[in-house]
């Protein structure tokens, strides 16, 4: 050991071992575990979609290895295509917006309002346990709430505010929204919590005593620097809407439509190659939103700050 | 501002004491932020303390309230009943799944962490693979998944296509709690232990690992939930055998009894003896490492 020892500690005054080609062989041994699922279930799977995406089909799930952009033209065509998408973009943008908003009211309050350290931890804990319980029965826990029958219109009727049920709480647009706000807030709060609390609290201190509104304390130093969180938890939030389809399905109860149902729907029939060009024009529609995201911060360096 | 404006002036120094040391009134902001807070909690709370209750009615309950009668009915009907599926089957593979799923998500993300400390050569192409892979919609890689399977000749199954299905969203998700982790670690640690002829794998083993201890009973926190809950990934890889949420969601689609609910309360018991149990090894961490710096 000694021997190992002496040939591996750095010389006196020199900082870290320098980037060489050892330390170079040394971070891809342990990038490699990574890279071996990342290859294989990532990047493989993706080429497949996209080769797919370029056959011919019999229509009842087999593939012929000829190749040709109908597929493509068939979704680019479609006038349910453009629907699906604004729909679709439609509820990523109101959830966005929604979490957004929440979230970072919640980490700011978390972190400049609440004076206990023990008790801002504790609270912060307390919006997290949801998120370790399934999100399905999440979702299915609307039902008692805003069903027909269901509390809140009976609340509302029993105080006379209405006397029609209303309709549109469960198995609608808005019960959509809903649900996506209720689960994917936590995916802000965590990132702009962790960025919050990084603020030194001098500089608020300091920006006050030099006469700053609260409004400008805002505007100049706490969203500058919680950015990165922001931005983290906007890729969260759409990536995951994007990709969703089981929220839109239960709780629409089918009225309305997102691309990854419909994607589901030609699965089911086994239409593979159609489904395919439509994954692989969603995946371009993600990765550009998300390239735009990550334009804006280097969230990399970031995190690894 | 909580304090009137004269105060400041003339007194800058001690106003300034007083909005630090909590004696001073909250601004009206506060109330605002905690009356939001409040509503989140409740919102977040309520819907789920609804089912949990009402899984416990007699065999007369519905979906809605009021509550009919008091029992453990629905319990029963979930295991006994076969119309609502393979509920045990589904519940021991997706628990076998995510532990697997966990270990090689902890194992993974901490050696990739520990990589991406320093720059190398390609590291840039890694990470964004591994964004892409975090991004990317969990049925389009799921029929990726799928067809490559069904392409090799392989027979997806949970412990094969959906494992893998699986890590590539929750080590991505490890890599990035494991940096936060990480930009809290002080290297000097790392090479003080060094200076004092510490091997690389002793290093790793008695300073790198304790100190990370808490963050990475977290990163196994996530794993364990991210692939315990993961439905979109498991739908085209799972093979013949249903996971818990394909079951659920086979349940949804055919189930209109208060035994929907039951699950939710029996999933949710199972999580929270998880999350305890985790929390259980960070106090015993914590416990341990106070003890042996005290006796130290």
């Amino acid at each position: 050991m000694s021997q190992i020892a002496a040939t591996e500690t750095p010389a006196p005054g020199k900082r870290i071992r320098p980037a060489g080609k050892r330390t170079g062989l040394l971070s891809w041994l342990y990038v490699s575990p990574l890279v071996l699922v990342l290859i294989p279930f990532f990047v493989v799977p993706i080429v497949v979609v996209l080769v797919c995406s370029f056959l011919e089909h019999d229509g009842f799930g087999g593939m012929i290895p000829n190749f040709t952009l109908a597929n493509y033209a068939m979704v680019f065509t479609a006038e349910l295509t453009w629907k699906l998408y604004l729909s679709t973009v439609k509820f990523a943008a109101l959830t966005w917006v929604l979490t957004l908003l929440i979230g970072f009211w919640i980490a700011y309050f978390l972190v400049f309002h609440v004076r206990n350290q023990l008790l801002a931890i504790g609270l912060f804990l307390l919006c997290t346990v949801p998120f370790w319980t399934s999100n399905i029965i999440r979702m299915i826990s609307w039902i008692p709430l805003l069903g027909k029958n269901g509390l809140v219109n009976s609340a509302l009727i029993s105080t006379g505010a209405i006397d029609q049920p209303l309709e549109f709480l469960l198995f609608s647009d808005f019960a959509v929204v809903v649900a996506y706000t209720h689960q994917l807030t936590i995916f802000m709060i965590v990132p702009i919590f962790n960025a919050m609390a990084r603020i030194d609290k001098r500089t608020i201190e300091a920006a006050r005593d030099a006469g700053a509104s609260r409004f400008e304390i805002m505007r100049y130093i706490v969203v500058p620097l919680s950015r990165n969180g922001i931005a983290l938890g906007s890729i969260f939030v759409l990536s995951i809407v994007m990709g969703d389809f089981f929220v839109v399905k239960v709780m629409s109860g089918g009225g309305s439509a997102s691309v990854v149902a419909a994607l589901f729907e030609d699965i089911a029939v086994l239409q593979y190659p159609p489904a395919a060009a439509s994954s692989v024009i969603l995946l371009l529609v993600v990765v550009v939103m998300i390239a735009l995201i990550l334009r804006t911060v280097d969230v990399r360096k970031e995190i690894a700050r | 501002m909580s304090v009137p404006p004269f105060t400041v002036a003339r007194f800058p120094a001690r106003a300034r004491r007083r909005t630090l040391d909590g004696e001073s009134r909250r601004p009206w902001t506060f109330w605002v932020l905690a009356g939001l807070f409040t509503a989140y909690v409740l919102a977040l709370y309520g819907p789920m303390l609804c089912i949990y209750v009402l899984s416990l009615q007699d065999v007369r309950g519905g979906l809605v309230f009021p509550m009919k009668g008091f029992s453990l009915h629905w319990f029963v009907d979930l295991f006994t009943q076969v119309r609502t599926g393979d509920v045990k089957g589904g519940f021991e593979r997706s628990i076998m799944l995510a532990i697997m799923v966990t270990v090689l998500t902890v194992v993974g993300s901490f050696l990739a962490g520990l990589a991406f400390r320093n720059r190398f050569k390609g590291d840039g192409i890694v990470f964004y693979l591994m964004i892409g892979s975090l991004v990317a919609p969990g049925l389009v890689l799921g029929i990726g998944v799928g067809l490559l399977f069904q392409y090799l000749g392989l027979q997806a199954s949970w412990y094969t296509s959906a494992l893998g299905a699986h890590l590539s969203w929750t080590l991505p998700f490890g890599v990035l709690v494991m940096f936060a982790v990480m930009s809290r670690f002080d290297r000097s640690w790392e090479e003080a232990a060094r200076d004092l002829g510490a091997t690389r794998w002793q290093i790793i083993r008695m300073v790198v690992i304790p100190i990370l201890a808490p963050g990475i009973v977290a990163v196994a926190l996530f794993g364990f939930t991210l692939s315990y809950d993961e439905f979109s990934r498991s739908l085209q890889t799972s093979g013949p055998l249903n996971t818990l949420p394909l079951e659920i969601w086979s349940m949804t689609l055919n189930v209109t009894s208060p035994s929907l609910y039951a699950l939710g309360t029996v999933t949710t018991l199972a999580s929270f003896l998880i999350i305890g149990a985790c929390l259980g090894a960070i106090a015993l961490i914590q416990k341990k490492r106070a003890r042996g710096i005290s006796s130290h």
